[in-house]
């Protein structure tokens, strides 16, 4: 009611009241997302108990390994959720607004132009029947009512400034007409054509090639450096983290069990987890003949065991681990830590 | 490609030709035709005047290859009933069968497409559910059935429709509903099915993901692909409706084909039938054959089969 006037004509103010505040442009509160199956049984804890914060301009890496609820936390961030989903607690605060609260015709406002994702498939995100101007120039008509010539126009320049070349005729063409690569590249156009304030990537590089993959990591760069964009940056590649991120979050079976600036996780991992992740990187200067894995399966999200989910595969566990589940610790100004090893790590970095 | 074109084509005269053995030999079960040509109580020599006449007096198997030179000529023969050529027969009564067809086409895509694409947009939901029992229905009551109720309830009780015969446009009502409604259900099942698959695809994500309306979603990104394989079905199933009205045509005395066939049968008119039937035949076999050519030509894995 009086509420939806209220954020339409202060929507303009809020994001510099916002950072004037020094408060973060997306603000995740104890959010879960869960699965539930259609009888009611069987609830899948896809995203627990999540709390992330991430600054304009910021880029933030999520990692995990798959069915780690990286995914379902992007596309509830947008509310674009499979039908048995369901937002079962927490508050999504972007920009001094609540997400989870808004209606689908607010959150319309919301996607594509304000915050917009890049999918990880970049030969199925672009549909086949339309040519690629019109998919590129479709937002710009849709969030800001632009005529077909301004929004074609529009879509030439986000063209060119993905680095296709020929923009011109590359307008009128479909996507059957293109390599992977520039299809991604115009998936990631579509992303930047309403100039939102977060981008979400949801690993935009998996089904590229190597020398691909680089050129497209900097060109995410050149447009976040232009736009002012914040990233959030899922993958399950360190080495991406390592050269893009300024933040990391690690996810394992639902829950973030370490955040905090990429440098320092990088230099001292608090959680096991994180440890393992990082060791199992391989090193050309590693004299060791075989690669290192994480042992064991990450649990079942419908019957998660008592205690810390990782507590199984966990070299390091001790009893408390199988019995009671870990809060989240914060310590070193601004790292989290979902460990009970990181009660010593809190008390040795005060000392 | 040649190589595919050509077993393909060897096949569907295979089929054709089985087609016209069994034609020409079931329908010479079903009795003598002089029977029904002479008044009650003929001579002898009569009937075997009109068995010498028609050439039923000579073997089978003479009789069948005669049948089969004069079809690769283009001559259906002479019906017994009418006494004029069974082609002229069949072209005159085809267009009332390709009206009927057009419309019950109609009705069909007009039903069966929206009320497809509302079930998958509202999957497992009221309106899932009430179309899922429209498609029952219409699959599975015989149109005979149909036909008599609608005959009952819109000519006999309310009066508002004309219960049978070929004019006006309330004449072709019933039995394009009649017809239509199985094909409506096909359109329908096929229609909801594609729409989930194209629902579940990236491009739909991506779709909602820019922000587009709902509406905008179904109706432009996820309506043109859906679609496809809705109108290649729809293509075939015009040949059906065309050949299998017979039923339909027989309530509601429509003077279409399937009314040709059904009064060659009764007559025992074995020109009549085995030109419909041959007709309609080799429609079916064409369709097919394109429909699989066509497919050859879209998909390169499918020429590599045998």
């Amino acid at each position: 009611m009086s509420n939806s006037t209220l954020s339409s004509v202060s929507s303009d103010l809020r994001p510099r009241t916002a950072a004037m505040a020094g408060q973060p442009l997306l603000e995740i509160n104890n959010f879960s997302t869960h699965y539930v199956s259609a009888q009611g049984t069987r609830v899948v804890r896809a995203v627990d108990d999540v709390t992330l914060r991430v600054n304009a301009g910021e880029t933030v890496g999520i990692v995990g390994e798959s069915g780690s609820g990286k995914s379902t936390l992007a596309l509830s961030i947008l509310r674009v959720l499979p039908t048995a989903a369901r937002i079962v607690s927490g508050q999504l605060w972007f920009e001094g607004e609540d997400l989870v609260r808004k209606t689908d015709a607010e959150m319309q406002d919301v996607r594509g132009k304000r915050i917009a994702m890049i999918l990880q498939d970049p030969m199925a995100s672009l549909n086949p029947l339309f040519t690629i101007g019109n998919q590129v120039a479709e937002p710009i008509r849709v969030h800001e009512g632009a005529d077909r010539p301004t929004a074609w126009r529009r879509a030439r320049d986000l063209l060119k400034a993905v680095r296709i070349p020929s923009p011109e005729t590359r307008v009128q063409q479909f996507p059957h007409e293109m390599s992977g690569g520039m299809r991604q590249r115009i998936v990631g156009a579509i992303g930047i054509s309403c100039e939102p304030r977060l981008l979400i990537a949801d690993e935009p590089t998996t089904s590229l090639d190597l020398t691909i993959q680089a050129q497209y990591l900097n060109l995410l760069r050149e447009l976040q450096r232009a736009h002012g964009l914040a990233l959030i940056f899922i993958t399950h590649n360190l080495g991406i983290v390592a050269k893009m991120c300024d933040k990391l979050v690690v996810m394992y079976a639902g829950r973030v069990v370490e955040s905090g600036p990429v440098s320092r996780i990088f230099n001292a991992p608090a959680h096991p987890y994180t440890k393992a992740l990082l060791n199992a990187i391989p090193r050309m200067s590693d004299k060791r003949q075989r690669l290192t894995a994480i042992e064991g399966q990450p649990p079942d999200l419908a019957a998660l065991p008592r205690g810390c989910a990782f507590a199984a595969r966990c070299p390091e566990a001790f009893d408390r681990c199988r019995k009671e589940s870990p809060p989240e610790f914060n310590f070193d100004g601004g790292r989290t830590s979902r460990c009970w090893l990181s009660t010593a790590t809190t008390r040795s970095g005060a000392a | 490609m040649k190589q595919f074109v050509a077993r393909r084509l060897g096949y569907s005269l295979l089929s054709l030709l089985l087609l016209s053995l069994t034609i020409f030999f079931f329908v010479r079960v079903t009795g003598d035709p002089a029977a029904l040509l002479v008044e009650p109580g003929a001579s002898e020599a009569d009937i075997a005047a009109i068995h010498q006449q028609f050439g039923l007096d000579r073997p089978l198997w003479v009789q069948y290859g005669l049948f089969m030179v004069n079809l690769f000529r283009g001559d259906f023969g002479q019906s017994f009933y009418y006494q004029t050529p069974v082609f002229n027969l069949y072209l005159d009564r085809l267009p009332n069968s390709l009206l009927l067809a057009a419309v019950a086409m109609a009705f069909s895509l007009l039903v069966g497409i929206p009320t497809g694409i509302l079930a998958a947009v509202r999957v497992g939901r009221f309106w899932d559910s009430a179309g899922k029992i429209f498609a029952l229905l219409g699959l599975s009551l015989p149109s005979f059935f149909v036909g008599l109720v609608l005959i009952l309830v819109f000519s006999v009780y309310l009066g508002w429709l004309p219960s049978s015969g070929f004019g006006g446009v309330w004449h072709i009502l019933m039995p394009a509903f009649a017809l239509g409604w199985y094909f409506a259900a096909s359109h329908m099942r096929l229609t909801r099915s594609s729409m989930l698959e194209v629902l579940g695809s990236e491009y739909i994500k991506l779709a909602r993901l820019k922000g587009l309306p709902q509406s905008l979603v179904i109706a432009k990104h996820a309506f043109k692909n859906a679609l496809i394989p809705v109108l290649t079905l729809a293509g075939i199933n015009l040949v059906l409706m065309i050949n299998v009205a017979v039923v339909v045509e027989t309530v509601f005395a429509w003077p279409g084909i399937g009314r040709l066939l059904y009064e060659g049968i009764s007559f025992r008119d074995f020109p009549v039938v085995q030109g419909v039937v041959i007709m309609g035949g080799t429609m079916i076999v064409v369709v097919n054959l394109l429909v699989d050519i066509a497919y050859a030509v879209i998909d390169p894995r499918i020429r590599v089969e045998t």
